[in-house]
C-alpha cells in the first residue's frame, strides 16, 4: 500500500473512499508486517477447491459449528452448574427454570450434543461414499474417528452431570459396560466411578473430563483436522471429471464478487 | 506427473478373506464351541501369515543398487566419513541432554500428578464400618430390604441397599445371615425385590440410617434389562453373568454388621445350608470362573 507521494506538487489529493480504505487497513498492515497471520487467515480460508464442490462438502464445516455451539454453552452453563452431588441437581433446576434464557442455553447445549454426534456421523458418510478416505487423506480419516470416539466420550461424561436418576443409573450401566473389557476393564471401570460404587468423587472427576480434559483432546484433534484438510485440499466428487486440488484452467468470471477477494488476482497485478 | 499422483493401491489378494473367516470362527467359537474356536485360530494365524507374506513382499526383496548421488558442494563442507573416529558433535550431545533432561522433569513433575488422579480410586474402598442394625429387628426365614449410608458424612451419594435374611442358626448353632447386594451384575442397576413390601414395618435404626423394610420376596428382578434372580441370588432369567454379590457380617454387641462384599458364581442349596461359590469382589457384567474369567486375571484392589 502506497503513501501519497509528499514531494510530488500535482499529487491529486485522495479521495475519500480512499482515505476509508487506508484507515481500515493500517491496523492490518500493521498486524501482518508483525505477525503474518492476515496472510495465514487468508491462505486457510481463500483456497482453491474443486468446480463441483456441493452442499455435502459443508458438512464438516457444520459438524465444527456444531462443536462451537457446545463450547460457548458449555462455558455460559459453568457460570451457574454446580458439581456437587448435594447441589448439581438443584442447579440444574435453577438453570432451566430460573435464570433467564437459562431453558434455551441449557436445551442448545442438551440437543446440540445430539446434532454434534449426528453432523459427524453423516460428514463421516460423505468422505466414506465419496471416497474421500484415500490416498492421501488416508491420516485425516483415522484423525476423525479419533474425533468421533472422543465425541462419544464428552457425551458420556456429560449425561452424567443433571445428576438425575437417569444419568446416575445410565452412568452406572456405562461405566459397567467399561468394565467388562478384558484386563483393564475393571481398573478402568472403578477410576471412573472413584471407588467400587458411584463416589462422592465421580461427579466432579466427569465434570472435570467433560470440561478441560476432552474438550482439550478434541481441539487439538480438530486442529490437525484442519491442517491436514488445508494441506491436502478438498476432494472432488467421484462423478467429478476435475482432479483433486488441481489450479482451475481458467477462473470463470467473477459474479458479482469483489475481485480479490473472492478469485485470486493474477501474479504481478499486485497494487503495481 | 510424480508418483505422489498414483493412488498406492496393494495387490489384490484373497487371503484377508480366509483370514475374516477365521476370526469369524473364532467369535463363533467363543460362543458355541471351543473346538470351532481352535480351528478358526489356525485358519485366522494361516491366513494372517500369508496375509501379511503377502503384502510384504516389496519390503522383503532386496533393493537394487543405487549409485549414490554425488553433491560435491555438500561434499566439500562435510569432511569425509570414511575414517576417523565416529562423530558426535557438541550440538548432538546438547541436543540429546535437553531432550533428556527435558524428559526428566517433566516425568517427575508427571508421576506424583498421575498417582493423584488414578490412586485414590482403588485405596480405602469401604474401610468404615457399616452397623445394619439390632438382630432382633431381622425375623427368622424372611427378607428385610435394608437401605443405609455407607458413610454418612458423606452423605446421599453413598446409599446403598442390600436384602438380608436371617437363616437362625446353622448345624453348629452360629448365626447365618443371607446379605444379597441389591447390585445386578449384568451391569449394575438396582434390583428390586419382586414381592410385597410391608412399609408399615418399616423402621429406621442405627448410626448409617438404616431403613428396613419387610418383604415377602419370589426373587429378584432388574428394571433396567430384565435379569431375574431367585432368592439365593442365582441367575434365573435375562442378561447376568453369575448369581448376585454378597457380603460377609458380623454380630457385635448384639447388632448385624456389614463385612467384605465378594462375587459369587453359584449357590447350592438354601439359606443356612447353602454353598456359596465364593469370589473376590468383580465388576459386574464379568464371569468369575470358566474359560471368560481368563480375560480378567489382574483383581482390583478395593
Amino acid at each position: 500500500m502506497a503513501l501519497p507521494d509528499r514531494g510530488s506538487a500535482i499529487a491529486t489529493a485522495p479521495t475519500r473512499g480512499e482515505q476509508l480504505k487506508q484507515v481500515v487497513l493500517y491496523p492490518v498492515d500493521w498486524l501482518e508486517e508483525r505477525s503474518g497471520l492476515a496472510g495465514g487467515i487468508k491462505y486457510f480460508l481463500f483456497r482453491k477447491v474443486p468446480r463441483d464442490t456441493s452442499w455435502f462438502h459443508t458438512l464438516g464445516s457444520a459438524t465444527l459449528t456444531a462443536f462451537l455451539v457446545q463450547a460457548i454453552t458449555g462455558v455460559v452453563l459453568a457460570f451457574y452448574y454446580k458439581p456437587d452431588p448435594d447441589s448439581a441437581y438443584q442447579s440444574i433446576q435453577f438453570i432451566t427454570n430460573d435464570l433467564t434464557l437459562g431453558w434455551l442455553v441449557r436445551g442448545m447445549h442438551k440437543w446440540g450434543a445430539s446434532v454434534f454426534i449426528i453432523l459427524m456421523f453423516l460428514h463421516m458418510a460423505r468422505v466414506f461414499l465419496f471416497g474421500a478416505y484415500k490416498y492421501p487423506r488416508e491420516l485425516n480419516w483415522i484423525i476423525g474417528v479419533l474425533l468421533l470416539a472422543t465425541g462419544m466420550l464428552e457425551g458420556f461424561t456429560g449425561y452424567l452431570l443433571p445428576w438425575d436418576q437417569t444419568a446416575y443409573w445410565a452412568t452406572v450401566v456405562g461405566i459397567n459396560l467399561n468394565g467388562t473389557a478384558p484386563v483393564i476393564g475393571p481398573f478402568l471401570a472403578q477410576f471412573l466411578s472413584g471407588g467400587s460404587e458411584i463416589s462422592a468423587d465421580a461427579l466432579t472427576k466427569f465434570y472435570s473430563l467433560h470440561m478441560l480434559v476432552i474438550p482439550g483432546a478434541l481441539i487439538g484433534l480438530i486442529l490437525l483436522h484442519l491442517y491436514l484438510v488445508v494441506r491436502l485440499g478438498v476432494s472432488s466428487p467421484p462423478w467429478s471429471d476435475e482432479a483433486a486440488g488441481r489450479d482451475r484452467a481458467e477462473p470463470p468470471p467473477p459474479k458479482g464478487g469483489r475481485r480479490g477477494l473472492t478469485q485470486p488476482k493474477p501474479r504481478g497485478a499486485n497494487g503495481e | 506427473m510424480t508418483d505422489h499422483d498414483q493412488p498406492h493401491l496393494p495387490p489384490p489378494s484373497l487371503w484377508p478373506l480366509g483370514f475374516a473367516i477365521g476370526i469369524a470362527c473364532v467369535l463363533t467359537g467363543i460362543v458355541v464351541s471351543t473346538i470351532v474356536a481352535v480351528v478358526g485360530a489356525v485358519i485366522a494365524l494361516v491366513f494372517g501369515f500369508l496375509w501379511i507374506r503377502d503384502v510384504t513382499r516389496p519390503v522383503r526383496t532386496p533393493a537394487t543398487e543405487v549409485e549414490p548421488e554425488s553433491r560435491e558442494e555438500y561434499a566439500a563442507i562435510t569432511p569425509a566419513e570414511e575414517e576417523g573416529p565416529a562423530e558426535y558433535p557438541r550440538s548432538t550431545f546438547l541436543s540429546v541432554a535437553t531432550l533428556g533432561l527435558g524428559g526428566l522433569i517433566g516425568g517427575l513433575i508427571t508421576l506424583p500428578v498421575l498417582g493423584f488422579a488414578v490412586i485414590p480410586s482403588f485405596e480405602d474402598q469401604g474401610d468404615d464400618e457399616v452397623v445394619l442394625g439390632p438382630i432382633d429387628a431381622f425375623p427368622e426365614g424372611e427378607f428385610v430390604i435394608a437401605t443405609y449410608l455407607e458413610d454418612p458424612d458423606i452423605g446421599e451419594v453413598t446409599r446403598r441397599t442390600m436384602y438380608i435374611r436371617n437363616n437362625g442358626l446353622t448345624e453348629e448353632g452360629v448365626p447365618s445371615f443371607t446379605l444379597l447386594f441389591s447390585r445386578c451384575v449384568h451391569l449394575g442397576c438396582p434390583v428390586q425385590a419382586n414381592g410385597l413390601l410391608d412399609e408399615e414395618g418399616a423402621k429406621t435404626v442405627g448410626p448409617n440410617d438404616t431403613r428396613l423394610i419387610p418383604v415377602l420376596v419370589t426373587g429378584f428382578g432388574c428394571p433396567c434389562h430384565g435379569g431375574q434372580y431367585d432368592t439365593e441370588g442365582n441367575r434365573t432369567a435375562g442378561p447376568p453373568v453369575r448369581a448376585l454379590d454378597r457380603a460377609t457380617f458380623s454380630i457385635r454387641d448384639g447388632n448385624l454388621v456389614l463385612g467384605e462384599f465378594f462375587s459369587v458364581a453359584e449357590v447350592v442349596g438354601a439359606g443356612a445350608r447353602a454353598q456359596i461359590y465364593k469370589y473376590g469382589r468383580m465388576t459386574p457384567g464379568v464371569h468369575v470362573d470358566g474359560p471368560s474369567a481368563w480375560l480378567y486375571p489382574i483383581e482390583v484392589p478395593q
